[in-house]
């Protein structure tokens, strides 16, 4: 765990409300949540959130902090907005959810081998690289991340769909050697380091308030 | 008319090679047909879509859709942004609604967007998917007025899907039960499937790639209704529900014994055909699983 998190812990410690709201993406909607349960019964992967929006709304407020960010809820979220167009009080639950998954990663209690994590993690890693997503880099990656036998496995399982895509000029092998890209990479580089630094000096600094 | 011109935004999964690589090439036919000059942003970067959010926080998020936004300020300045891709939609009309809602948020922005050497200025820039376009600024009676192969005897389920729909949509359609996509298909003489009870049932989106099997279950239903209403085909206004609904039909009736074969087509590729256009320009060629009622229309 990381010290940043400690230091969280000691200042917000009876106030995980407080904390969300100071810290995560559009958290200071939380305490609008008057417990319907619209959006959890809204949920496509319902059945398969171990807390569904609610109820984690539900928690921030009880101050169960580790439970909230250890979950692996709010990554069971496909993003389809269905909460957000139900939400009698206007939440927009899809964008906590993220919130709420970013912040768990950044203090290093999200779960580990959750393969939603990984892959959004590859995803931003392919993006980062060049500015645009590299879908073939990012698919062998994706096969690959639980080891090399396995990756074989997934890939082989893939073969098909892959040949298919390739055949109809959807998916192109040569971009294993580079592919598409942004220009200006130098620039586009140092305005996302300087938007990370932005970012990690306003929560560092959420301690000391 | 007079041209029509828009800032484009096309986003990665269009570019040549890439799995909506078709999209692009049939919406640029039908561009053609309609006049429509489509002024691609300078240099542009991906958006992160809706599944960035493990390494990106928000203000890295922010900043990727600022820079776009910021560019087409400055080399389109007045046009509007347009998109086909309902994620890079999303992401980049939240993105500039959010700023708009924060000045904390705008300041931190736009000082990483000096970086770049751009200043988002005024933030006031419209951002529209391409069917707004098509129904706003166009409508139905003029996109009938195209149509020289009328899709006539086709039974059609229009997908809309989650992210074309919500938060945002077409104006005045509801998110529960939109009609626009089934207005569509009657425009160009093809008959739509009533009562397309999954038309808005999500296809589980990025977690097709992490959560294959429940993603599955999930596209399973969507294909099912379209077949229980009577429906020969799909269409979709959105990249990722057209991939996940298109490309593991095969795996679907491995896992459940069922008999998938329905072709999911973009609503640019039907307009094609219907305006007229040849099975390359409509990109049929793109199909994995080919819709050959539209093939054989396209090659009268
Ligand atoms: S729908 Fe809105 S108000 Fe109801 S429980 Fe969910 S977040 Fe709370
Ligand atoms: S956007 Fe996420 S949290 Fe909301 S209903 Fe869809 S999957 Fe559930």
């Amino acid at each position: 765990m990381s010290d940043l998190n400690t230091q969280l812990v000691e200042k917000y410690r009876n106030n995980f409300l407080q904390e969300v709201k100071d810290n995560v993406e559009e958290g200071d909607w939380v305490k609008m949540c008057m417990q319907c349960g619209v959006c959890s019964g809204s949920c496509p992967m319902g059945p398969y959130w171990d807390h569904p929006p609610q109820e984690i709304f539900m928690m921030i407020r009880a101050n169960k902090r580790e439970e909230v960010l250890s979950s692996n809820s709010m990554w069971m979220c496909t993003s389809c907005y269905n909460c957000i167009a139900r939400c009698p009080r206007e939440l927009p639950i899809t964008h906590i959810m993220h919130g709420l998954a970013h912040y768990a990663k950044r203090l290093g209690l999200a779960p580990k081998n959750q393969p939603t994590i990984k892959f959004s993690q590859l995803f931003w890693d392919n993006l980062m690289k060049k500015g645009r997503v590299n879908e073939l880099k990012l698919g062998l990656s994706l096969y690959f991340m639980n080891g090399f036998a396995e990756g074989v496995k997934k890939a082989w399982k893939m073969k098909d769909i892959g040949l298919g895509m390739t055949l109809t000029r959807r998916l192109n092998p040569l971009e294993i050697l580079g592919g598409h890209g942004v220009k200006d990479q130098t620039g586009f580089q140092n305005m996302i380091k300087k938007a990370q630094e932005l970012e990690a000096a306003r929560i560092e600094s959420s301690v000391k308030k | 008319m007079a041209t029509k011109e828009y800032s484009f935004y096309p986003g990665c999964s269009s570019q040549k090679g890439a799995s909506s690589s078709n999209y692009l090439i049939s919406v640029e036919t039908l561009c053609e047909e309609l006049d429509i000059k489509l002024n691609t942003i300078p240099d542009w970067n991906c958006c992160s879509a809706s599944i960035g959010y493990s390494g990106g926080g928000e203000l890295p998020r922010l900043a990727l859709s600022a820079r776009n936004i910021a560019l087409s300020e400055q080399h389109h300045g007045g046009q509007d942004i347009v998109a086909t891709c309902a994620a890079c939609w999303l992401a980049t009309r939240e993105a500039a609604e959010r700023l708009d809602e924060n000045a904390d948020l705008m300041a931190e922005t736009n000082e990483a967007l000096k970086e770049v050497g751009l200043k988002l200025e005024k933030n006031e820039t419209k951002i529209r998917h391409m069917t707004e376009v098509l129904i706003e600024d166009f409508g139905y009676d003029e996109l009938g007025k195209h149509v020289k192969k009328p899709l006539e005897g086709m039974k059609i389920a229009g997908y809309v899907g989650c992210q074309t729909n919500r938060p945002f949509g077409i104006a005045g359609e509801s998110f529960e039960n939109p009609k626009y996509l089934d207005k569509l298909v009657e425009t160009l003489g093809a008959e739509p499937v009533e009562k397309y009870d999954k038309k808005v049932s999500c296809c589980g989106g990025a977690l097709a790639f992490s959560e294959p099997d429940k993603s599955q279950a999930l596209v399973k239903d969507i294909i099912e209704a379209a077949y229980d209403g009577g429906a020969e085909m799909i269409v979709t206004p959105c990249p990722v529900c057209q991939m996940n609904v298109e490309v593991y039909q095969d795996q679907i009736n491995a896992t459940y014994g069922t008999k998938f074969k329905m072709p999911v087509v973009y609503y640019s590729t039907l307009m094609s055909v219907a305006y007229g256009r040849n099975a390359k320009e409509s990109a049929l060629d793109g199909q994995i699983i080919k819709a050959k009622k539209l093939e054989e229309i396209a090659a009268k």
